[in-house]
């Protein structure tokens, strides 16, 4: 252990809910991308998986809001060091649309991309069983546009640059594909609890 | 219809090079060599790091304090200093009220003291100095468009670069004594006599737009969130396509 000269850190209570190297955000949200944020209406949002499933399909607003409601309410990490407690996003769970494209069996892993052309990769097994949203509503409003609405990929158990922004679709692959951040020197997962920040962590 | 999709715009912009995943990976000690004053609210603090294995101007390092506890704090900060600067690296460092990492470097730090960095991160905000660059920041959003700027001189490079910075007013102008022809000044709240007060507005954008260098302009924009959509929405609304803005927002 380095220790710094005089440096206590803030006063502070254990966490367990916190992973390690991560603090308290409190009420701040930082907005992190590091695209301009698109113009995107409701009316022009459209939703699509394709790739290795036995049918391609694209959603628009009505009809991913036709799916079951289901909401996240729990942590989010961002890799900049940041989490956020105990926030609520409103929406679909992922597993309502994977369900309608029925993926091949050879399908290993996805390609999420948004309407800025913004990717990330994800092990198909961290997006099924309930751990994935697309969302549209934050604590019962909106999803404001800098923090990715009208809709936006949430798989909160992993840093939040996996949670892809302006969520555009999915491509099913049967090999892992790395994304923008993961191009640029990120971790191919991103488990937060295993502090999987950058590549060789 | 095909299976694949084509994003309406795109941003799917390349990173600018190859990151080093060693280095990236790797908790180096540095060791503050200097602490250089720049504003009432900004410090410059410069490191030996030994190891250091280079960086491109625009790129970030995460920083680590570690208390007695073993609780650790860690934050990132882009590099100030141009790549040529050997076995050194400085950070600057706004004062942030309360701020646990910021406040302990403004207060407590003093040459021989030494804290954790790993780096440098991130090939996508970096400039190699290839491409035409107009770069835009805000107060301490200036950090990285310095790098480029120093890295321009000790180069004497032929590409054309454009700094526009906005400050407060000037005395809360970070690295005021180093800016040249290629700087222009945005001062927000107070002015030198002569000059105008106001934001960043698109009429500060488009003499510099319409210079058009050849391939056209690579636009870094760095700052607050507020500044970042700002200047960003007034680029793109002065035509300067979004694919050709790259953006680093530090929080
Ligand atoms: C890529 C990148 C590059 C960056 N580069 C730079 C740079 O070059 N220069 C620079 O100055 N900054 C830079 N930053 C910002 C930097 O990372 C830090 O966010 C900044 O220094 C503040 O950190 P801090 O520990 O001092 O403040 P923090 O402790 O994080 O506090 C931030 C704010 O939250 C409040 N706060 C948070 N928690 C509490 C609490 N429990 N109790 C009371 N108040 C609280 C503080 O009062 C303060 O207002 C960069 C950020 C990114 C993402």
């Amino acid at each position: 252990m380095n220790v710094t000269r005089a440096f206590t850190g803030r006063p502070r209570v254990d966490h367990a809910q916190l992973p390690p190297g991560q603090y308290d955000a409190g009420d701040d949200w930082p907005v992190l991308s590091a695209e301009v944020t698109p113009d995107l209406a409701p009316a022009d949002w459209t939703f699509r998986i394709d790739g290795l499933v036995a049918e391609p399909r694209t959603w628009n607003w009505e009809q991913a809001h036709a799916l079951p409601a289901s909401a996240y309410e729990g942590d989010i990490h961002c890799v900049t060091s940041w989490s956020k407690f105990g926030v609520r996003f409103g929406g679909v769970r992922l597993d309502a649309f994977l369900d309608a494209v029925r993926p091949d069996a050879s399908a290993t892993h996805v390609v999420a991309y948004s309407h800025t052309g913004y990717t990330t990769n994800l092990p198909l097994a961290d997006i099924t069983g309930g751990r994935a949203w697309i969302v549209w509503e934050y604590e019962g409003k909106p999803l404001p546009a800098e923090h990715g609405g009208p809709a936006r990929l949430i798989v909160p158990h992993l840093y939040f640059w996996k949670s892809a922004k302006w969520i555009a679709g999915l491509r099913l692959l049967d090999h892992d594909e790395p994304g923008f951040w993961e191009q640029n020197g990120y971790h191919a997962r991103g488990n937060p609890w295993e502090e999987q920040r950058y590549s060789g962590d | 219809m095909t299976d694949t999709f084509v994003p309406p715009t795109r941003f799917a912009v390349p990173g600018r090079i190859a990151v080093s995943n060693r280095a990236a990976a790797t908790w180096q000690t540095a060791t503050l060599t200097e602490i250089r004053r720049e504003t009432p609210g900004a410090v410059t603090f410069r490191f030996a790091v030994p190891e250091w294995s280079g960086h491109l101007p625009g790129q970030h390092l995460m920083l680590r304090l570690t208390a007695e506890d073993g609780y650790v704090a860690q934050r990132h900060y882009s590099l100030a200093s141009p790549p040529d600067d050997t076995a050194h690296i400085e950070l600057t460092l706004d004062h942030v009220e309360g701020g646990e990492v910021s406040g302990w470097f403004h207060t407590v730090a003093r040459p021989g003291d030494s804290v954790e960095v790993r780096g440098p991160l991130s090939g996508f905000f970096a400039w190699p100095g290839d491409r035409p660059a107009l770069l835009v920041g805000a107060g301490s959003g200036v950090v990285p468009l310095m790098s480029m700027l120093r890295h321009h001189r000790a180069r004497a490079l032929d590409v054309p670069l454009r700094l526009l910075v906005s400050a407060r007013g000037p005395e809360e102008l970070i690295y005021a004594r180093e800016y040249g022809a290629e700087t222009t000044p945005v001062f927000t709240r107070t002015a030198p006599e002569g000059m105008a007060v106001g934001r960043l507005a698109a009429a500060h954008l488009a003499p510099l737009l319409a210079e058009r260098p050849p391939g056209g302009w690579e636009a870094y924009v760095c700052g607050s969130n507020g500044f970042a959509e700002h200047a960003s929405r007034l680029l793109v609304e002065a035509g300067q396509p979004v694919d050709r803005i790259r953006i680093e927002r530090f929080g």
